[in-house]
């Protein structure tokens, strides 16, 4: 049953087995597309047609590589960008929002903890239709009201960036506020007690404390972000961001070039991963 | 932990977590969701309250079909990703050996953080006509002639299935992972076999993290748009899609918020019921 | 009397790490059998083997007659209370007690008849509804005894189930536990590393230090012959001197401190064994300010260091003169005593009977022992 119990041989191996098959059914497509990158072919299958690196740094006629492939670079550029801005406003609101809800108490904090937690039930492409509604209507009543024409309520780089945060943050609200409700308020009234003043209770103490839960929450913001699809389809502008680029491409059909990106895309998300795992292990 | 309220005295750290925080859920959340109610009773040719668009879906049959359809195979993919993820989770946190457990930890969280955009790109570089799949079985003889082994119902549950079955495991694993081994050495000591132990023990102390990855997974399987798009037949139109087709093709926006706040009825409702049915509380399933 | 569980050669080994380390014992039906030791000694491991949950690499085990070798924890006419107690938290207190019962087909008014007896048994009457977040540490105690005890084991394993209490309520349950034991008549197999629960509670008790026993006895004899250096210790408090043997010529044995007091034995020893002993003196075998004392008592002078007033427990931390050894005397609260203030000088002494020696024992039982 558990490996505290005595458990028969085919038990074990059966369920073994299980898990192997289990496993090779999550791993098969990422490795098999992490080796295609490198298949000296114009299409992304096989058969093996020799090693190349061209679909990373070839500079064409024939084979553009992703260093050189400008509609991808960019697209990776203005995910990036995203990404950062994403993550730095969800984080800050997402640090406010947990404060809120664990150290203050006030009157339908109930109905408003349950609006913080909705748009995890909310699907993606209904956030992203709902904000562009909103913010087109915004937009043009500021416009006849005031006169102003505000670029950001109409699809663009910062309609997404909005987009994303407004449920990117509760996420990162969720992983700050556990961390918060571990955090003996004692600390800070021993930190008063020894003179230090507001200010430095919390920068010292209780943010000192958060930390990790700060910079796990950034990183997955910052993952989310960058891979967003559903609600960013309806809020981009000129500036498509990578996963609406590559969408494109794999609909249409395309080089290797693709799984150049998804290779390095792979890698980095695994380091990122990993890295967020060791240090959340060795930080409690 | 009930703080006492000093009715003469501002909070400011209260004011200055408030404001922000509230800004974000009333222009962001509610606002939003305000209007595309409000715009899915309105139409282009009429002015005032209509209910055109939800008279459009209920009467035509390719719409509500859809929608019928998205929800039934959004409840079969949970249903199946719940039967898979219960022994890979079981296995991870009580079976594997103390030294494998955290290399399969490690192994689960990679995949869950690659964009499922890529994940699904694999899937199509293995299954499609010239795929992977197809040259090997050719290759040994098991097919005559490549088939096309995307683009259909199939494909297209197990890409959804694929895509959301990490969302069921991780929350699973965090409860079993607290679960005390004694309490099914105990259920054992007293007599009961595997499937008692399941039954009575495993399941009901796994309920919450079931009940979460559930929801989560219904969730984004519902509001899928890539996998069945990508994956999926002519035939295997998911509504998602019928709502992307009228606001981006044909630019009806009054018909796509009136389908989108449908869906949101729906998945809303469906959650609500699943709380009800297992008795658990929404609160604590989120956490 | 019958045997109810019934242990030979037994061992267990991990790797190269021998845990139990060949072991043979028999506890008769209806004792409270306990087996006392420091942790990692090897208990738990043994528990579990009876239990069922670890194969022995060696030995046999047999409960009323039945090798119990192959047979699946289930199927064991024994039940374990956990450490933690295990209890399930989905349930309430009646379908925790009931579960078991469940397991083997048994239905309807049976089971509720036997739940409620059961319930009764343990004071709990109408606790049945309860969940179990609801009860108090002693209420979680006596369901987890309760779940196993309704399945009529043969033997009860106990895992120190009394080690999450505080210390008010452990010591009323050490008295409850006993209590419920002659009651019920069931054989109970405890184990703990408190040697107060254990001395208590048993009918008997094994000390148990790596992997092996160092004595199965009565409590009354563990206490006041120990066999064993680690016994000494490990039971009841106790003074304990590094000491030298030696002999005068009329054959008589003397115990050498470091500073150079010695000390009359009444014990012989044969001294080629070792050449370092310890020797233990319990607190209360010190008589303070001994009056027509034997002639053979050993008798010194001391500078009473610090009272340690602990109601009837009170003790005087004191130093034999001109030396910096540490000696506990017992310091009986009968007013006799009331006038000794630390600084004080008294004589102290104990009559040679009371003094036990051992070969030294290296290993420390505890990291902060001096």
């Amino acid at each position: 049953m558990i490996r505290t119990l005595p458990n028969s041989k085919t038990y074990l191996a059966g369920y073994k087995f299980f898990i192997f098959i289990f496993f090779l059914f999550l791993f098969a497509p990422l490795v098999i597309t992490m080796i295609l990158a490198f298949n000296d072919s114009m299409f992304p299958s096989l058969p093996w047609k020799g090693f190349t690196l061209d679909w990373f740094f070839g500079d064409g006629p024939d084979k553009v590589g992703l260093f050189h492939d400008k509609i991808n670079l960019r697209g990776i550029a203005t995910s990036f960008k995203t990404a950062v801005a994403v993550s730095f406003f969800s984080t800050i609101i997402g640090t406010m929002a947990a404060f809120l809800f664990e150290q203050e108490d006030f009157k339908f904090k109930g109905a408003l903890y349950f609006l913080m937690i909705a748009p995890l039930v909310i699907p993606g492409v209904i956030l992203g239709i709902s904000i562009l509604l909103f913010s087109n209507a915004l937009g043009i009543f500021l416009e006849d009201t005031l006169g102003i024409y505000f670029k950001f309520l109409t699809p663009s780089f910062w309609l997404v960036v909005i987009g994303q945060f407004s449920f990117i943050t509760t996420i990162v609200t969720m992983i700050i506020s556990a961390r918060l409700r571990k955090f003996d308020r004692t600390l800070e009234e021993a930190a008063f007690n020894l003179g230090a003043n507001k200010f430095e209770v919390v920068w010292f103490i209780t943010l000192k404390f958060l930390r990790p839960s700060l910079v796990g929450g950034a990183a997955i913001a910052f993952l989310m972000s960058f891979e967003n699809f559903n609600t960013t389809l309806f809020l981009i502008g000129s500036q498509s961001t990578l996963p609406i680029n590559l969408y494109q491409q794999v609909r249409d059909g395309s080089t290797p070039v693709i799984n150049a990106i998804s290779f390095i895309l792979i890698l980095t998300t695994s380091i990122i991963a990993v890295a967020n795992l060791y240090r959340g292990k060795k930080e409690i | 932990m009930m703080m006492k309220y000093k009715p003469n005295k501002i909070r400011w750290s209260f004011v200055i977590f408030f404001i922000p925080v509230a800004l974000w859920l009333f222009l962001l959340i509610v606002l939003p969701h305000l209007e595309l109610l409000r715009i899915s009773f309105t139409s282009s040719g009429t002015n005032g309250f209509t209910l055109t668009n939800y008279k459009a879906f209920f009467t035509e049959p390719i719409y509500w079909l859809t929608f019928v359809r998205t929800a039934l195979y959004s409840m079969f993919v949970t249903a199946i990703v719940l039967v898979i993820s219960l022994p890979v989770a079981f296995y991870i946190t009580k079976v594997a050996s103390i030294k494998t457990q955290g290399l399969l930890m490690v192994l689960i969280l990679v995949p869950f953080w690659v964009s499922e955009l890529i994940r699904v790109y694999g899937w199509m570089i293995l299954l499609r006509e010239s795929g992977v799949l197809n040259q090997f079985l050719v290759k040994i003889g098991v097919f005559k002639q490549p088939i096309e082994l995307l683009y259909n119902d199939i494909t297209m549950i197990m890409g959804l299935v694929y895509t959301s079955m990490l969302f069921m495991i991780v929350p699973i694993i965090g409860v079993l992972g607290s679960m005390d081994d004694a309490l099914i050495e105990a259920a054992h000591d007293l007599g009961a076999k595997k499937i008692a132990i399941w039954k009575e023990i495993i399941i009901p102390y796994t309920m919450p993290g079931i009940m979460s990855g559930s929801i989560i997974v219904f969730m984004l399987v519902l509001g899928s748009y890539l996998t069945p798009k990508l994956m999926g037949g002519k035939n295997s139109l998911w509504f998602t899609e019928q709502i992307y087709n009228q606001i981006i093709i044909y630019f009806n926006w009054e018909q796509g918020s009136a389908f989108g706040f449908l869906l949101l009825l729906l998945s809303s409702l469906i959650i609500w019921i699943a709380l009800k049915v297992t008795k658990q509380e929404f609160r604590k399933v989120i956490k | 009397m019958q045997i109810a569980l019934s242990v030979k050669g037994l061992t267990k080994q991990f790797g190269d790490f021998t845990a139990v380390n060949n072991l043979t014992f028999d506890v008769e039906d209806g004792k409270f059998f306990s087996i006392l030791g420091p942790s990692g000694c090897g208990k738990t491991t043994l528990l579990r083997m009876i239990a069922g949950f670890y194969k022995p690499t060696n030995g046999t085990l047999e409960i009323q007659g039945r090798d119990m070798l192959g047979i699946e924890p289930n199927k064991r006419p024994v039940n374990l209370v956990f450490q933690h107690l295990a209890l399930f938290p989905m349930m309430n207190v009646f379908e925790n007690i009931a579960f078991g019962l469940k397991r083997r087909g048994e239905k309807g008014e049976a089971v509720n008849k036997k739940v409620n007896n059961m319930l009764e048994r343990v004071g709990l009457p109408e606790s049945g509804p309860k969940k179990i977040n609801q009860l108090s540490g002693g209420q979680k105690q006596r369901v987890a005894i309760a779940r196993a005890l309704v399945l009529e084991p043969t033997v009860l394993l106990l895992d120190e189930p009394l080690g999450a209490l505080d210390a008010k309520l452990r010591e009323h349950m050490k008295v409850e536990l006993k209590k419920l034991q002659v009651k019920v008549g069931t054989t109970f197999v405890y184990i703990t590393h408190d040697q107060s629960e254990a001395m208590v509670m048993s009918d008997y008790v094994a000390v148990m230090n790596a992997g092996q026993f160092e004595q199965l006895d009565t409590p009354q004899n563990l206490y006041s012959n120990p066999a064993s250096s680690f016994v000494a210790q490990f039971v009841g408090n106790n003074n304990k001197f590094r000491v030298d043997l030696k002999k005068d010529e009329s054959g008589k044995f003397f115990a050498a401190t470091k500073s150079g007091d010695l000390y009359t034995l009444s014990d012989s020893f044969n001294l080629q064994n070792s050449d370092f002993f310890d020797m233990f003196v319990r607190p209360e075998a010190i008589i303070i300010n001994p009056s027509n004392p034997k002639p053979e008592f050993n008798i010194i002078n001391a500078d009473v260091k610090a009272i340690l007033f602990d109601g009837g427990n009170s003790r005087l931390l004191v130093t034999p003169e001109k030396t910096e050894d540490e000696i506990i005397v017992a310091l009986p609260q009968n007013r006799q005593f009331d006038h000794i203030k630390a600084k004080d000088s008294i004589k102290i002494g104990w009559d040679p009977e009371a003094a036990v020696c051992f070969n030294r024992m290296e290993k420390r039982i505890y990291d902060d022992e001096i």
